[in-house]
């Protein structure tokens, strides 16, 4: 499961930069996505996939019984989750707003303010 | 006095939201975001001498104990550091009584620059990697929208190209945050510390090392990854520029300096060569930049990256004094750049452009003011008694001492173009003829001045460039503080105490 996560994370990295590096905005912001859920897939395999098997300390025991997921990592990605949200909410309004002003959604273009 | 730690947090929040509530009655907003600036000042000065007098100050938040709780950690770097913020925080905010636009008000404002302002206290002071990572969220959020307050094309274009780089940044940082938890199995900086300490060097630290290199470099533009900053901080309101010129980039350096003092101490070898390599190259690259521009906000934005070099050079030697020089510069740096920075908003406001080409015949209008730029543009390039020359003269001491004469030909040949693009300035702008009437474009007309607003806006640049000279003057007890803060990042034992509350 691991390995498959490992080439599922590899694949959205690699096209989140493949879109990062395209001329167009639209692009980049689904580029912006795509490595911000890489990055959350990253942080869930560093916690161990484990299945069916919840991370309950037993009476009289410190620790929970291994194999168990580490349940904080999954409390950071939603804390990730929301934040991402949160910016890529606001990048999407921004280039709506860039593309009223400048009239194209190629960066190319954007180079006004570059002397 | 534990509490005053939490102060420099509170403050900006509770500021940030009076003011959203204020914002149909425009007077009552600036007064709420005057005395909230003068707050926290009040509390960072308070949270400095907290610190200097019982050593590293912390706060387990909600009771928890370290490292399981949110930890809130100060000690003299993260104090000085919170009391430049809330300097520059009044600083600009009476700046901007005077020159924010009506429009930009109404659309939160002066709830931004706080909440900005609580971004990077909270950076400043947070004990956690992860809390880190959302205090810098909050921090690029608010600066995201004052960026694009405006909405011209000016605005815009610069905007997309700063939210893009910086959220790559902060992609790069999540995961390399994710992968430190992995192979830690911890996100408090003090237990990672001791973590770093007690286990073998390995290949992957050096991986993780290079990670947080490349995010935190993108954030505090260092060689190559600086585009960002050009392209954008010109384009934004003055004041707006201000504060990020002196506090953003900053921040990042401070993170560069508490990791690679506190987690990646293995293989010094490897990382602070690298960064010792990095800061040369920074250097050269922002004041070549700098020298080819024409615009006075441009000039001044290169040099930013080029002063960023001087920041990590100090940490790339790694030595006490070189720490101290590092810590002394960024010191230095803040107080001076946001000054330059105000003061172009002043020349703004005069000739309606900051076009060098369009510029001229200040100095014969306004000698105050040229008098003005000079100090701290001097100080900038280093020239005796001002606080740059301290600053250099510290680095420059500690990198002879560790035989690095490469960077100190570095160095000193970086302070003469810098000097050189200062006095191109003040030639420009301040010493020419004005460009006769008539010949080429019209300047856009400039707005008049009231003799109040005229001291709202030159009395914070007075008050830093008095600054400058102070340092300059006395820099004795400024550099024995940056040498006690330097004796704490490389003596983290006291640092690992006090959060967990054993020794290690």
């Amino acid at each position: 499961m691991e390995t498959l996560m490992a080439f599922v994370i590899g694949g959205l990295y690699a096209a989140g930069l493949y879109m990062m590096v395209r001329r167009s905005i639209v692009k980049m912001i689904f580029g912006l996505a795509l490595l911000g859920n890489a990055a959350n897939l990253l942080i869930f395999t560093m916690g161990r996939l484990v299945r069916g098997r919840p991370p309950l300390v037993p009476l009289g025991a410190s620790e929970a019984p291994p194999p168990v997921a580490d349940p904080l990592t999954q409390a950071l990605i939603l804390t990730a989750i929301v934040i991402g949200f949160g910016v890529q909410a606001f990048a999407m309004v921004l280039i709506k707003r860039v593309y009223d002003e400048v009239g194209t959604d190629d960066v190319d273009q954007m180079n006004t303010t570059d002397t | 006095m534990q509490q005053a730690v939490l102060l420099p947090i509170l403050i900006p929040l509770a500021t940030a939201i009076a003011a959203i509530f204020a914002r149909k009655q425009r007077r009552l907003q600036r007064l709420i975001s005057l005395c909230g600036a003068a707050a926290l000042l009040g509390a960072a000065l308070l949270l400095l001498a907290t610190v200097r007098r019982d050593g590293i100050t912390t706060l387990q938040v909600g009771g928890w104990p370290a490292p399981f709780g949110i930890t809130l950690v100060a000690d003299l770097f993260s104090a000085m550091m919170v009391a430049l913020a809330g300097l520059m925080g009044l600083s600009v905010v009476v700046f901007s009584l005077e020159s924010a636009d009506v429009a930009h008000e109404e659309v939160g404002y002066h709830p931004l620059l706080h909440i900005l302002l609580l971004g990077v206290c909270g950076s400043f002071i947070t004990g956690d990697l992860f809390n880190l990572y959302v205090w810098f969220e909050v921090m690029l959020i608010a600066s995201f929208v004052l960026l694009a307050l405006g909405g011209s094309r000016g605005e815009m274009e610069g905007a997309i190209k700063y939210v893009v780089l910086n959220l790559i940044a902060s992609s790069f940082l999540l995961a390399a945050i994710g992968i430190l938890y992995g192979v830690a199995g911890t996100l408090n900086m003090a237990d990672l510390a001791r973590y770093s300490r007690e286990t073998p060097h390995s290949g992957l630290l050096t991986v993780l090392a290079t990670l947080f290199l490349v995010a935190f470099g993108i954030k505090s533009a260092i060689f190559p990854l600086f585009f960002w900053l050009p392209a954008s901080y010109h384009t934004a309101p003055v004041a707006i520029s201000a504060l990020f010129a002196g506090l953003l980039t900053k921040v990042g350096v401070y993170v560069l300096i508490r990791i690679f003092t506190l987690l990646f101490i293995q293989d010094l070898d490897y990382s602070h060569n690298l960064i010792l390599t990095i800061s040369g190259l920074t250097m050269i690259t922002g004041v070549l930049g700098a020298v080819a521009q024409n615009e006075f906000r441009r000039i001044l934005s290169f040099h930013i990256i080029s002063q960023v070099g001087y920041m990590i050079l100090g940490l790339g030697l790694y030595t006490p004094l070189a720490l101290a020089g590092s810590i002394f510069y960024i010191i230095h740096h803040i107080i001076v750049k946001t000054n330059l920075f105000l003061i172009s908003g002043v020349v703004l406001r005069l000739r309606g452009t900051l076009d060098l080409g369009r510029l001229g015949g200040l100095y014969r209008e306004a000698p105050g003011l040229a008098l003005l730029f000079l100090i701290p543009a001097l100080s900038l390039a280093g020239l005796p008694p001002l606080s740059g020359f301290w600053a250099k003269l510290i680095l420059v001491r500690a990198a002879l001492e560790q035989q690095s004469y490469l960077v100190v030909v570095v160095a000193l040949a970086v302070s003469i173009l810098t000097l050189f693009s200062m006095t191109k300035i003040w030639g420009e702008a301040f010493w020419k003829e004005s460009p006769a009437a008539g010949e080429g474009t019209p300047a856009p007309a400039a707005r008049a001045l009231s003799s109040g607003g005229r001291l709202l806006l030159l009395a914070p640049a007075v008050l830093l460039a008095l600054l400058t000279v102070a340092i300059g003057l006395g820099a004795g007890p400024l550099f024995e503080l940056s040498q006690e803060a330097a004796g704490q990042l490389l003596n983290p034992d006291g640092y690992i105490e006090a959060v967990l509350g054993q020794a290690p």
